[in-house]
């Protein structure tokens, strides 16, 4: 099998799948539709991978038309990594989601799978292309795609979300098309690698370097990076539970990819570090979202609304890494980013399976639930000793990676930080277990039984996978240590 | 609505030469400015200054909702398809010199094709979306009315 | 002088302004997507005003011309501009949606709205 003419069909199957998805009748095909491409856009991801890291960088020229005319697919290291984590996210949470989606979304669900279709189609699209321009429009039909997928939420709350995430969504995809067109202006090409070599004999230019702020800015709406994340809490707490357990595990990966792909790759990590004190901004930010993140989820009386909190934070943890500018930086950066997928994936299953059986998010309903749902709340505890940090978990690997990167680049004090700052999470993660199994129920709560395997077998699949890549860290490690080199424009592999 | 003749008779001189036009911009896409995009929005055009003369249940009789949807995402799927056939006779995605053995003609060809279920794909999406905003008002005042 | 030979980018940062206020400004969501689309605009004439070719004609090939206009961001703002149009739809619909469920599409009244509860 040759895997670069397979390598496209990672993104064409569930774009071309969305729009059949429309046509189909009833509620069963277009599930099946849906996961039967989340689940071959893994499979293709999955040889993209193994063939990425034996030999090195593979691109696709769509139309036959060469680069600089032309779109083209250039995969390395880094997006074949991203890539594997977003389908592979797509094909368990689909997997997961059916019985939530029938709840939740009773009516119409072929559209509701095409969007969702699209909205993967669209997050896979930014991740794989190699052309600036094709990110702005792959940014756009995943955007417009999770507004309204947002918008389905059974809460009327849901609507004004999706219109905030609106507004913000455009503003800064607006900021990275202005962006984009500066580096046109300047460079005339609109393919990476070639801005790549053009940009260092225009690293004077006040243009250039507006372009760059520019696409910092609108990237880091979509990253949701503290101060910016003001549309994510309502965001996930409204929007239904596959596609906030989808969004969580994906989006904003996806978002910090592409942040790192134009920083270091596009323009040199010394230049975006030299001309513009990005790697400053980045740390302050961070450390800033890492706290405030947490702190503020300490205080949620919502549990999905608790959990976006701390993603917010958790987006500080990657974003730090990145910001000492590095390889053991970087690679910390994509190895939380994995991580964090896995994480925050299966504590949102958990979340979503807990609203399935009782019907709301609020803390006060989920009083002494850990004995009524006795397999879905371990599930939750589980990931949420991951999110911590504790070993053996993926957890404690990134927190491993990112505090080691921190002596590396010799800021021994943010070790400090990062370790207070996990210690927010201990506060509410132990707040949440001790609601769930110290406190009794209450008498007049309605009865609850626990979940069907159906929800369940994937949620521990989840977090077998969270134990798992805690032991075994060849692929997690190796795949983002590789990252992180093609990122960052060290040579990979055999080829160059 | 009361119906007045002048709007009556300019519609209808010119909703043919609206929908003719979008077929020229259509059709001279592949070489002169135009494409699918242009000629779509003029079409739907056409058929929205219809609507706005005769009401939505005589566009719906000309168009029915459940044909909008189908064209809608067949547009997209003609485009897929072309795109896919090159992939199937021995080219890339959206690769259209294997399509004919002129590769001046294959370029053509392809891209008129596409260009064809782009302009279907655009026509019927900005159709659906005057639909669904004008049938909400039916619907909401219908609702009103009941209660 | 001088200014008048950037007039095309005081053009692009007036507009990207008064969108920009628009949308911070306004409570009503309609005048929010009006201000949202003026800003948008503002970026697709940054990028069609680059294109132009001082003395280039029409991007159309025939005889006796050598110097053309770039017609690459005409096509790239084409694409913009078909997004910025779904983007307005959707956010119209989720007004209308809001409509319905609130009864106003006041940001700060719907803000109240949900303290309340």
């Amino acid at each position: 099998m040759n895997v670069t003419e397979w390598m496209p069909f990672i993104v064409l199957i569930p774009l071309i799948a969305g729009p059949i998805c429309i046509l189909l009748p009833g509620q069963r095909l277009p599930w099946l539709l849906a996961m039967l491409s989340a689940a071959s856009a893994l499979i293709i991801a999955g040889f993209t991978f193994a063939e990425v890291i034996t030999n090195g960088t593979l691109r696709y020229a769509f139309g036959n038309w060469q680069p600089p005319i032309g779109i083209e697919y250039r995969v390395d290291a880094a997006n074949a990594f991203v890539a594997l984590l977003i389908t592979g996210m797509a094909s368990i949470m689909l997997a997961w989601g059916k019985p939530t989606v029938d709840v939740e979304i009773p009516e119409r669900q072929s559209s509701f799978y095409a969007l969702f279709l699209l909205a993967f189609a669209g997050l896979l699209g930014i991740t794989l292309t190699g052309d600036i321009f094709n990110v702005f429009v792959f940014l756009e039909i995943s955007s417009l795609a999770t507004y309204a997928l947002i918008a389905h939420g059974q809460d009327r709350r849901a609507l004004v979300a999706a219109f905030r995430y609106l507004m913000m969504g455009t503003v800064g995809a607006t900021f990275l098309l202005i962006g984009i067109g500066f580096l046109y202006i300047m460079t005339g090409t609109l393919n990476m690698m070639e801005l790549a070599e053009r940009l260092p004999a225009l690293a004077d230019s006040r243009a250039t370097q507006v372009g760059l702020a520019f696409i910092v800015v609108g990237f880091s709406i979509k990253l949701a990076l503290f101060p910016m994340h003001h549309w994510l809490p309502n965001a996930y707490t409204y929007a239904p539970s596959l596609v906030t357990a989808f969004l969580a595990a994906t989006a904003t990966k996806v978002a910090l990819y592409v942040l790192l792909r134009f920083v270091f790759t596009v323009f040199a990590p010394d230049y975006s570090d030299a001309a513009m004190p990005l790697a400053i901004a980045f740390a302050v930010l961070a450390i800033a979202g890492m706290f405030a993140g947490s702190w503020i989820a300490i205080f949620q009386k919502n549990l999905k609304r608790l959990l976006a909190y701390s993603s917010v934070a958790q987006v500080g943890y990657m974003v730090l890494g990145a910001s000492f500018v590095t390889v053991v930086g970087v690679t910390a950066s994509f190895l939380h980013l994995f991580n964090h997928g896995l994480i925050k994936g299966a504590l949102f299953m958990a979340a979503g399976i807990v609203f399935h059986q009782i019907g709301s998010a609020r803390l006060e309903d989920m009083r002494g639930l850990g004995r009524v749902m006795p397999w879905t709340l371990t599930g939750f505890a589980l990931a949420g000793l991951s999110l911590i940090g504790i070993p053996p978990t993926v957890g404690f690997v990134s927190k491993w990676y990112l505090i080691s990167a921190a002596i590396d680049a010799g800021q021994t004090w943010i070790v400090v930080l990062i370790l207070i700052s996990s210690l927010l999470a201990v506060v509410y993660i132990a707040k949440l277990i001790e609601l769930f199994w110290m406190q009794p129920r209450p008498a007049d709560s309605p009865v609850v039984q626990e979940a069907s395997p159906a929800l369940l077998i994937p949620l521990w699949l989840m977090v077998f996978a969270n134990f798992y890549f805690g032991i075994d860290t060849r692929l997690t490690v190796g795949g983002a240590t590789a990252a992180a080199q093609a990122i960052l424009g060290v040579p990979v592999g055999g080829l160059p | 609505m009361k119906r007045s003749t002048i709007l009556v008779v300019v519609a209808r001189f010119l909703i043919p030469l609206i929908m003719l036009f979008a077929l020229y911009v259509q059709f001279h896409g592949e070489y002169s400015p135009g494409g699918g995009f242009q000629a779509g929005v003029l079409f739907a055009a056409a058929w929205i200054l219809f609507v706005f003369i005769y009401g939505l249940e005589t566009g719906l009789r000309v168009i029915p909702t459940r044909v909008i949807y189908a064209l809608a995402s067949l547009g997209v799927l003609l485009y897929a398809f072309i795109g896919l056939l090159g992939v199937v006779m021995g080219g890339r995605f959206l690769d259209f010199y294997p399509l004919l053995e002129s590769p001046h003609a294959a370029q053509q060809a392809g891209i008129i094709l596409v260009e064809f279920g782009v302009g279907i794909t655009v026509a019927t999406v900005v159709m659906l979306i005057f639909l669904m905003f004008a049938q909400r008002r039916a619907m909401t005042d219908a609702a009103e009315r009941n209660e | 002088m001088n200014i008048l030979s950037f007039f095309n980018y005081w053009a692009v940062i007036l507009l990207m302004m008064i969108g920009y206020y628009g949308m911070i400004v306004c409570g009503n969501m309609i005048k929010k997507i009006i201000g949202l689309a003026i800003f948008q605009t503002a970026a697709f004439i940054l990028f069609i005003s680059a294109g132009k070719v001082i003395g280039g004609a029409t991007p159309i090939l025939r005889e006796g011309i050598a110097l053309y206009s770039n017609p690459l961001p005409h096509v790239l703002i084409l694409t913009a501009i078909v997004v910025g149009v779904a983007t307005t739809a959707v956010g119209l619909a989720l007004t209308v949606r809001i409509y319905e469920a609130f009864d106003t599409i006041d940001d700060d009244a719907i803000d109240t709205l949900e303290d309340d509860k």
